[in-house]
Formats: structure tokens, sequence, C-alpha cells
């Protein structure tokens, strides 16, 4: 069970008070949001929205050194072709590469985001997982996506869940973070809620669908409902929380729809890379194509844009 | 969850650009006569009126106002084709003609939607997503039954009943012409049948469908015009089924000017429906029912859920968050894409809905309006909740037919039950409860001819609809859609 650790939560919420949840009527709902035809300048300003909230990703065994600074130059030079664009919010990383990252985003205004806690499948001791984001957090990191256990969630343990969540926020200092249920592992939409609930809760600053392992990533019916917990929680104490869909969103129709449904969930205040990030790796070159193609009026070939 | 405190801002910031559904494609004449024994002819009287955009107040076309001498000339050609080709014709062979009506109108859906959010304010994403398919889709489903009657009425005959006189509303003008021609059709009637005054374009674009069909003339007659044509259809010595939709009023003059004669009717009238939501609902999904319920083609359904009754634990908490969906919901042009509420119909409708906006106030009732814009021009009322209200209240016990809805709270579930039943109308209901024996047990409790659960306003040709009480008399679609159109011999 989890070590004592200061400054960290102890307020177990009572989860049976968490509303039910009604796939059908999920769907439905999201369907009304991807009937939301959003075009001109709208499309414009959604799409530009959309690179400043990215959290451009590689989470590869097989990454370098040199792929992160290639990531990073992209991170802060989206398209050299179309100045005047905003820059992605983050760069999302494993722990050994946040001091590459650092080293390259050195005067950028860019995050540097890293998975920790036995990432992806949680798989370990809470000791190994509060080395693993602290030895993130020394290196440079400002942001850390961990994993929650899924196996004590799914076997109820919720008290064991919520303290290592605790606890990990607690190693984390002033890097902000973000909690991964991995939605696709939980099942059930009653499962995602409550999930979504305890690491709000548990201090998470962010909560976050999928690691992008596993099959189902994000979805707009899993992101809806967690939108739906973070709404709840803000109705009562007035706390915004982020969220962040990740994996699967690849391309720019998409990821409008999901900015709708974040407007008429949330409202505006969460419309901002503060609140609201997409974590994807091919998403930003299909935004620059269909902004290129709303700037000439004409789709370039793929190979325009850089595959980093 | 507490009562929420904290308010979520929905203005301002990102917003969506105009997006209109494109009118090019679109052919109206300036001025459409009757469609009578397979020809638009002029009206006898040669009196034309205009019909309305109601989002702009603009004329869009002139419609023929048909007279009694009309009337009589519809019901005879109907007639005559009964007894002509269409009564000899072999029930397969009808069936053929009803399923290429379906297949022209799922071609021209395009046409059939604009024209209706045109003259009718509804939003072009109902009339694209709801009221053309489904129009479609019981044509489909009727012309299946036309030669399977015997099946439908096991051991019994199925004899056709002659001439079927059909008046319908304004809130689904294309769809409640399809609910009503297509099981007629199928059972082998003729019909006569007179569009709502303020809407009647798509049922003339549906008299060019049933000629490009190639359907004998006379079969489908079509005639606009006022009351008056309505009166006179009703009262018309050669019709033999008179099938109306429309207010309790209306169907209670039909009725008394049908006792007595040997006329066959089914009655779909008023509704005051209560959608019920309990404690253990699934919340957000049961704001989003009750959304669907009452501000569903601007309320004008006769089967909204114009009453919610919401378990006190949670009520706070259900109101609080409707309040914020209704600020997303988008109020404006019907032909817009991402319009949720469109026109109100006419400046009569309108008028009557702010009569009762007053009465709810002076009543007592604590009224909330969403803050949107609306367009200068044309007829357009807010999405609209009342609190504080009783049974005792007019806004609780009258057909509104707008977007208004009535909160009331209870305790217990025998108080939901009771409230919900204290009405003279008994057409549709809701429940939301995450518990399958409740749905059960209060579904059995509601006298409504239909209840949904966890869900509103679902609509299918293969289920029956139509209601108890003063609601009517008989049941549209499905199986029992067919029973009003034929008299049954051993």
């Amino acid at each position: 069970m989890a070590q004592t650790v200061v400054n960290m939560p102890t307020r177990l919420p009572d989860l049976s008070n968490v509303p039910a949840v009604d796939e059908v009527g999920v769907n439905e709902r999201v369907a009304r949001f991807q009937s939301r035809s959003i075009k001109k300048s709208s499309k414009v300003e959604a799409l530009k929205l959309i690179l400043s909230m990215i959290d451009l990703t590689t989470l590869e065994g097989q990454d370098t050194p040199g792929k992160v600074r290639q990531l990073c130059q992209k991170a802060i030079h989206l398209h050299a072709a179309m100045p005047g664009l905003p820059h992605v919010a983050a760069i999302c990383v494993y722990p050994t590469m946040v001091s590459v990252a650092k080293e390259a985003l050195a005067g950028h205004d860019i995050n540097i985001a890293s998975v920790a806690t036995a990432f992806p499948s949680g798989m370990s001791t809470l000791s190994v997982k509060l080395d693993d984001t602290r030895m993130a957090v020394d290196a440079g990191a400002t942001e850390i996506d961990m994993v929650i256990s899924r196996g004590a969630f799914l076997a109820g343990d919720y008290r064991y869940v919520f303290d290592e969540i605790a606890a990990v926020k607690d190693a984390c200092g002033d890097a902000r973070l973000k909690v991964i249920l991995e939605t696709g592992e939980l099942g059930t939409l009653d499962r995602i809620r409550k999930a979504s609930m305890l690491a709000i809760h548990a201090g998470a600053d962010f909560i976050k669908t999928s690691t992008g392992k596993i099959v189902p990533a994000a979805t707009m019916q899993v992101t809806l409902v967690m939108l739906q917990a973070i709404r709840d929680f803000y109705y009562e104490t007035g706390k915004m929380i982020g969220m962040k869909p990740a994996g699967g969103i690849s391309t720019a129709k998409l990821a409008v729809h999901y900015l709708v449904m974040l407007r008429e969930t949330l409202g505006n205040a969460w419309m901002t890379p503060e609140w609201f990030r997409f974590g994807a790796s091919s998403l930003a070159n299909d935004v620059l194509m269909q902004l290129m193609k709303q700037s000439t009026g004409v789709y370039q070939s793929a190979d325009y844009f850089s595959k980093d | 969850m507490a009562t929420p405190e904290n308010k979520l801002a929905f203005s301002g910031g990102w917003e969506y650009d105009p997006a209109p559904q494109s009118t090019d494609h679109i052919t109206l004449n300036k001025r459409y006569g009757l469609f009578i024994n397979g020809d638009f002819v002029p009206p006898a009287r040669g009196r034309y009126f205009d019909t309305i955009n109601p989002a702009t107040e603009e004329k869009i076309s002139r419609v023929a106002d048909a007279s009694s001498d009309d009337v009589d000339k519809a019901v005879k050609a109907a007639r005559a084709a009964y007894n002509g080709a269409w009564g000899r014709m072999k029930p397969a062979e009808r069936g053929k003609y009803i399923y290429r009506i379906a297949r022209i109108i799922q071609e021209r859906a395009r046409e059939f939607s604009v024209i209706e959010s045109l003259d009718g304010g509804k939003p072009i994403r109902e009339s694209r997503d709801i009221d053309v398919p489904l129009a479609a889709a019981h044509f489909f489903y009727y012309a299946g039954w036309a030669d399977k009657l015997e099946y439908a009425f096991p051991g019994r005959t199925a004899r056709s009943l002659g001439v079927a006189g059909q008046i319908i509303p304004w809130n689904f003008p294309l769809l409640m012409a399809s609910w009503k021609i297509a099981p007629a059709l199928a059972c082998g009637n003729t019909v006569v049948l007179k569009p709502a005054e303020t809407t009647p374009l798509t049922a003339l674009k549906l008299a060019e469908v049933v000629a490009d069909a190639g359907l004998p003339p006379g079969v489908v007659n079509i005639i606009t015009g006022s009351g008056v044509a309505g009166a006179a259809l009703v009262e018309h010595p050669g019709v033999d089924k008179i099938a109306f939709t429309g207010s309790t009023n209306v169907g209670r003059m039909i009725q008394k000017t049908l006792a007595g004669t040997n006329k066959k009717y089914t009655l779909e009238l008023g509704g005051k429906a209560a959608n019920i939501i309990f404690a253990d609902a699934a919340i957000d999904e049961a704001v989003e029912g009750i959304v669907n319920g009452i501000f569903f083609n601007q309320g004008h359904v006769c089967c909204a859920g114009s009453r919610l009754l919401v378990q006190e634990s949670v009520a706070d908490e259900v109101i609080a968050k409707l309040k914020d969906r209704m600020e997303t919901l988008i109020v404006g042009d019907p032909l817009d894409k991402n319009t949720d509420i469109g026109a109100i119909n006419s400046p009569m409708q309108l008028e009557k809905i702010e009569s009762y906006l007053k009465i709810g106030r002076e009543e007592g009732g604590e009224m909330h309006q969403s803050s949107c814009r609306l367009p200068k021009k044309g007829y357009w009322c807010r999405p609209t909740i009342f609190t504080g209200v009783s049974q005792s209240n007019r806004i609780v016990q009258d057909e509104i037919f707008g977007p208004v809805l009535a909160i009331q709270t209870f305790r217990r579930y025998d108080e939901a039950v009771m409230k919900a039943n204290n009405t003279p109308y008994g057409l549709s209901g809701g429940v939301w409860t995450d518990k399958g024996a409740k749905i059960f047990k209060v579904t059995q409790a509601i006298r409504a001819g239909v209840i949904w659960a966890n869900t509103f306003n679902k609509f299918d040709p293969t289920s029956p609809f139509g209601g108890y009480k003063e609601s009517g008399v008989g049941r549209e679609g499905g199986l029992h859609g067919l029973g009003a159109y034929v008299k049954l011999g051993a």
C-alpha cells in the first residue's frame, strides 16, 4: 500500500454519488456534436486553436535523441511555409528523453511532458513509480502523464488508486499532473466516470483518456463522459480541471468535433491549451494541410509537410 | 451532487459561422392549384392565399383555397379511382406504386427537407435527419403490407374502406401526410388529403411525386385550403373514413359531426406529456432527453415532453444543467445547419405561446429563458422553462405547443405517477431511471399511448402511435395503423 507522503489529499470521494451514464444517450449527444457544420473563419480559428493544444508525442522504444530533437524543432516551427502559426502546447516523451527535449526547447515557451509511473502498463510498485516521476521532474519535465493502476481500480480498490495518484501528485512538485485512465481497459462508461472523479479528487490537474498503446484509445464518447465529470467537479468546487484525449485523433475534422464538444459541454473558459490538449503525433500535419487548403483553396501533397 | 453554484460561460469566444443550406436546387411555382384526379387544377372560385416563410415573413408561393365544390370534385375523383383502376389492382401491384413513392422521396430528400424548413420554420437538421427519412420509411413500411394483409389479420378478411379524407397539421407536414397516405393506399383505399393552411408546400411536392410515380389519376388528391375545406371534407357523404391530426377542440367538432354517420375515424389530438426523472437516472443524458422532449421542432409536437417531473434530491442539479444546456441551443435561421431551434410556425402560434408566458408569470411561476439573440424579422421564441408551478397552473394543464417547459418536483414514486396522470391528455410520456424494474412499474402506471424510457421523441413506422383520453381515438403506424383503413370480415 501507499507509503506515507506529506501534503497528500486523503478524502476519498463517495463514488456512489457519481451519476450513472447511459451509453445510448452519450452516443446520441456525440452524434449531435458531429452534425455541427464548422466553416470559413470559425474553421480557421478552430484549426489554429487545435495546433496550439497539441502535445506533440513520440513514445516508442526506438526513440533516439535525434528524433526527439527533430520533434522539438517541429514543435517550435510547425510549418515554415505558413508564418504566424501558433506553436504546440508541449512535447511528450519518455523520462530518459526529457533532458534532450529541455535542451532543444531552451528559450521557448513549450512545455515538456513526460510519461512516468511505469508507462504504459503501470505494472510496478509505488516506489518505482515515484522514482520514475521524480527523475522526469528533475530532468526538467513541466508536466507528468501518469497511468493509473487499472488492476487495482477494476478490483474495486479505489483507496489504493486514490493514494497512488495523490503520492505521484506530491512527487510532481510544480509540474502539472495528467492522470491517464486508459479508458480502453476500463470497459464501461460508468467506470470511466468513476475513475475520472477519483483522479480529480486525488489531485489530477488534467485527466487523460489513453496511453495510445491500447485500442480503443480516445473516443468522443469517453471524452464526453470525462468532460461531464470535470463539469460536475467545477459546479461543486469552482475548480477547473484540464482534459486530454490521446490516441486515435489524427484528422483535423475529428479534432474540430472535439472542440465543438468541449465548447458545448464546458464553455469558453476551457478553450485554451491550459485546459485542453490533444495527445497526438500525426494530427498536426493534417491540421496544417487543412489550413493551407483554407488559404490556397487546394490540397497540397503530404510531402510538403515535415514528417518528424 | 450538491446544488451547483459555479456557472459556466457559453457566450463569446469561438463561435460557429453561419452554415446555410443552399436552396439552389429548389424549384417552386409562383402559384399552385389543387391536385385532383392526377392534375393540378385551378380552384373553382379562383381564390388563392399566400404561404409565408415564418423565419423571414416573406411570401414563398401562392396556393389554392379550396371551396366545398373543389372538395366535392376531389372526393368524386377519389371515388372513381376506387371504383376503377385502383380498386381492381392486384395488391402486389399496389405495393409497387407505394415503393416507388418511397424511393422518389429518398431521391428528392434534400429538396423536401429544404422546402419543409422554408415553409414551416423547422431547423434543416431536423427536416433532413428526421422528417424526410421517416416519411420515406413510412411508405417503405406500408408498401410491404400491401399484399400481406391476410397475414396482418389472420383468419379474417381485410377489405378496403373506400375514400379516406385526411386532415393534417402544420408541425410535421410531409411526415403526417406520409403517416396518413401510406397505410391508406396499402389497404387499397383512395385519399383526399388536406394539408394545414400554413404549411402546404411539401404536400404539393408530394403530389408531384405521386404523379411522377405514375399512380392512376384520383388515387391521391391533395387540396389546400382553410378549415372551411376541412369541414367540407369531414361532412362530405362520399367519404368513408376521416383521419385527423390536430387540436383536441377541432377533434371534438369532427367527432360531433361524424356521430350517427357510417364513417370510421381516427383522431390524433393534443398532449401534455410528463417526462419523469428519478434520482438514479443518468442525469446528463436525462437533461438531453428533456431538451429533445420539449425543444424538438420548437415544441410544436403533440407528444412533446412539456411537463418535467424531477425527483427533489436531484432537482437543483437537473435544473442547473438544463439552464446551461439551454445556453448552447442555437436559435435562428432554420436553413442554417447548426440551428437547433427554428422559427415559430405562424404569428398566431407565437401570439398563443406568448400569452402563455404571460399567464405563467401571472400565476406566480418563475420564468427562465436562454440568453440567445433573436433575428429581427420572423417569429421566434427563446427556449423557456418555468419553475415553481403546480398542477393547478394553466401552463401545467394546457397544451402550449411551443418551447415552454413546466417543471415540478416530486418526492415519492406515487406522487410522480399521480401528477403525470392528472391531465385530460394521454398521448406520451417519458421515464428516466437506471433501474429496469422501475421502468416497467412506471410505464404500466401511466395512461399514455407511448412511453419512452431513457429516451424521448423516437419514432418508427413499425411502432403504433396514438392517445388515451382526450389525446385521441385509434392508432397510426405499425400493424395497428392498418386496422384503421380496413373493415374486417369473417
